[in-house]
């Protein structure tokens, strides 16, 4: 083959190319070809809506910052970040930023690298606590020869969220045991809290339904669901107005499949955490590009192979017309997920307890679903009218999963048992069949040093230190 | 380290005076950091000493309607005074690095907040050992030049010496009102 030749199948090769990734760029939806690995099991969902992270060509890592605070900033501010950026921004840690620049979520949190992808996304190596509080034995001897991977690795401390394990509330929580006396979540709020913003109609009989939908299942489901007992007719839903605040001029053309949009007309809290999970992530408003919804087969869970390519968005879980929420608290999720801890959860103790209140032989409330935990209520006190609210982002309390201990276990279980629990792998595989095998430290720990103190104190009252 | 130091009682008030007027005058001079700083020094010390007089050993103290707790949120409490002057401090970062400030103790009950860089040390020092006197110096911190000053921070109410003694992490419980419990350093970044 001559130079020549040689040449010209260069220059056609890299004019191919160039019109191959110009086309994917510039005309195509298909973003695949520039997706230089995997996204974590936090984005893969969204891996090719690649301009809801890379927001702008132009800019550096500050782009990617932005985006980053934009999707989880409120989470972080409400957890009371322990290791927020201002902390970092300050001159004075110039030198700690050099080993670790804290001020950056990438710096931890580095994306398309799976294979070194730990737990909560971390991508450092785990001696990332030792870097700034290597001395920490100077300040708590109890610390003293403890390895430099332990700190967030064994129920004790977490980098970004400490509401459970803060010093204070471990002895404040101390003496809590293992099952409380009054073990049950809050119920949820009836209607007229739940939809402030709507006028409620009467219960609707068989009668009112102005659907087409007569003498079959559809009406009666409808007419046992809770849409039928607030008001909400087959027009409510089938020609409902996208913006349901904005007086109509014209008829709403009827839909057989309302979207998501209508269920947001009136549960907008629900969907918009919804949005912010693994569940309806591909979904939410903000993203660069419209994506389909999530399927099991997407996923990186194990799922029953029948559900592999159902399609995730409020009627998935909610059977649209009975919306019986306790199908959706157990048997939606069981339906796709057939992982270890869920295939065990009907041979739990949880389960039991969800049993004995569907029957009617214990308190409501005391039950234990899959929603109980993964979906959990949640009180919002806004302009002081306390509303109970389910969280429908089941991610939001398992990174870590400590974050579940105050909104979820605390309503049967005390902190130590808790903390025990959900430190033990083992344990949660088998859906928390028995008592923890392990037991963490925290609290005995906190306890010892508030009784030296306070022992201290009463030796030495007035101990002056230059 | 350049250091030099200046006789705080009144200084402050003048020379922020000074500064705006050479700053309106000419327009060439601009404000010297120092007089930068002690301008935002006072407004910083002002609003702290009204929330801790007027707002938390008011209610907290003599009236005794409301606690104030390190845990506010959880204990519907008032924040402390120094978590206020904290969290003013980390939403100024958030929007300028024209400018840093931190609450800073040679007693510090967080660890974190003892001194760190040698000019806090010397300047934290200082403002113990010269009641009334300010710090001033410039530092170079990762490659750039700043000028800090550190201001002597003073126990404004019995609230502040009672907190501090009773806490079980502080390493000094004999503080009075009247007494300098730590600083305040304000950092102007001057160029690398």
């Amino acid at each position: 083959m001559g130079k020549k030749t040689v040449w010209i199948v260069w220059m056609l090769g890299v004019l191919l190319l160039s019109v191959y990734y110009s086309f994917r760029l510039f005309a195509s939806d298909d973003q695949e070809a520039f997706l230089i690995g995997p996204a974590t099991h936090g984005h893969h969902q969204i891996e090719l809506a690649c301009g809801s992270c890379h927001t702008s060509p132009f800019g550096g890592g500050e782009v990617l910052q932005s985006a980053c605070v934009d999707c989880h900033g409120d989470e972080l501010r409400a957890a009371d970040d322990s290791h927020p950026k201002a902390k970092f921004t300050d001159p004075r840690n110039a030198d700690r930023l050099q080993q670790l620049d804290a001020r950056q979520c990438v710096t931890c949190h580095r994306e398309h690298q799976l294979e070194q992808t730990g737990t909560m996304g971390v991508t450092l190596p785990q001696d990332y606590c030792f870097l700034c509080h290597q001395d920490i034995a100077q300040d708590r001897p109890s610390h003293q020869g403890m390895a430099f991977d332990t700190c967030a690795s064994a129920g004790c401390h977490n980098y970004h969220d400490n509401q459970a394990l803060y010093e204070d509330f471990l002895i404040k929580s101390a003496g809590e045991p293992a099952l409380k006396t009054i073990a049950a979540v809050v119920q949820r709020s009836g209607p007229a809290l739940k939809h402030p913003h709507h006028v409620l109609g009467k219960a609707l009989a068989a009668a009112d339904a102005d659907g087409s939908a007569t003498g079959d299942s559809i009406l009666t489901d409808w007419l046992g669901s809770a849409h039928a007992r607030a008001g909400v007719n087959c027009s409510g839903c089938h020609a409902a107005s996208p913006a349901a605040t904005e007086p109509q001029t014209a008829p709403i053309p009827w839909t057989d499949s309302p979207t998501i949009a209508t269920c947001q007309g009136c549960h907008a809290a629900e969907t918009d955490t919804f949005y912010q999970g693994k569940h309806g992530m591909r979904l939410a408003p903000g993203l660069s590009r419209t994506l389909p919804p999530m399927t099991p087969a997407q996923g990186r869970l194990t799922f029953n192979p029948d559900a592999a390519h159902r399609e995730l968005t409020c009627a998935s879980c909610h059977a649209p017309h009975s919306v019986d929420l306790r199908q959706a608290a157990v048997e939606s999720c069981l339906n796709c997920h057939a992982d270890e801890h869920s295939r065990a959860f009907k041979e739990s103790p949880h389960f039991k307890l969800w049993q004995a209140e569907q029957a009617g032989t214990a308190a409501p409330g005391s039950g234990v679903s899959c929603a109980t935990c993964h979906l959990p209520r949640e009180t919002h006190a806004p302009n002081g009218t306390q509303r109970v609210l389910v969280n429908h982002n089941q991610n939001a309390n398992l990174r870590p999963n400590e974050k579940m201990i105050r909104s979820v276990c605390q309503n049967c279980h005390g902190l130590a048992f808790a903390i025990d629990a959900l430190a033990d792998p083992q344990l949660i595989q088998t859906n928390f069949a028995s008592a923890p095998a392990r037991h963490i430290e925290s609290i005995d720990m906190a306890l010892r040093r508030d009784g030296d103190s306070a022992a201290a104190e009463t030796e030495t009252p007035n101990h002056a230190q230059p | 380290m350049n250091i030099r130091s200046t006789k705080a009682k009144g200084a402050a008030l003048t020379l922020a005076a000074i500064a705006l007027t050479a700053c309106t005058d000419s327009g060439k001079g601009g404000i010297s950091p120092q007089d930068l700083t002690d301008m935002l020094h006072l407004v910083m010390e002002s609003d702290r000493a009204v929330y801790t007089k007027q707002v938390v050993n008011r209610l907290a103290k003599d009236e005794q309607v409301i606690k104030a707790s390190e845990h506010f949120m959880d204990e519907k409490a008032l924040p402390l005074p120094a978590q206020m002057f904290r969290f003013g401090a980390e939403t100024v970062a958030g929007k300028t690095d024209k400018f840093s400030y931190s609450l800073q103790s040679l007693w510090p009950i967080n660890k974190q907040n003892a001194p760190r860089t040698d000019l806090e040390k010397t300047g934290l020092k200082f403002v113990v050992d010269n009641p009334g006197q300010n710090f001033y110096g410039e530092e170079t911190l990762g490659d750039v030049k700043y000028f800090t000053a550190v201001y002597a921070d003073v126990a404004v109410a019995p609230v502040c010496a009672s907190c501090h003694n009773e806490h079980k992490d502080t390493p000094r419980k004999d503080f009075k009102i009247g007494d300098v419990m730590g600083g305040v350093v304000i950092r102007v970044p001057m160029g690398s």
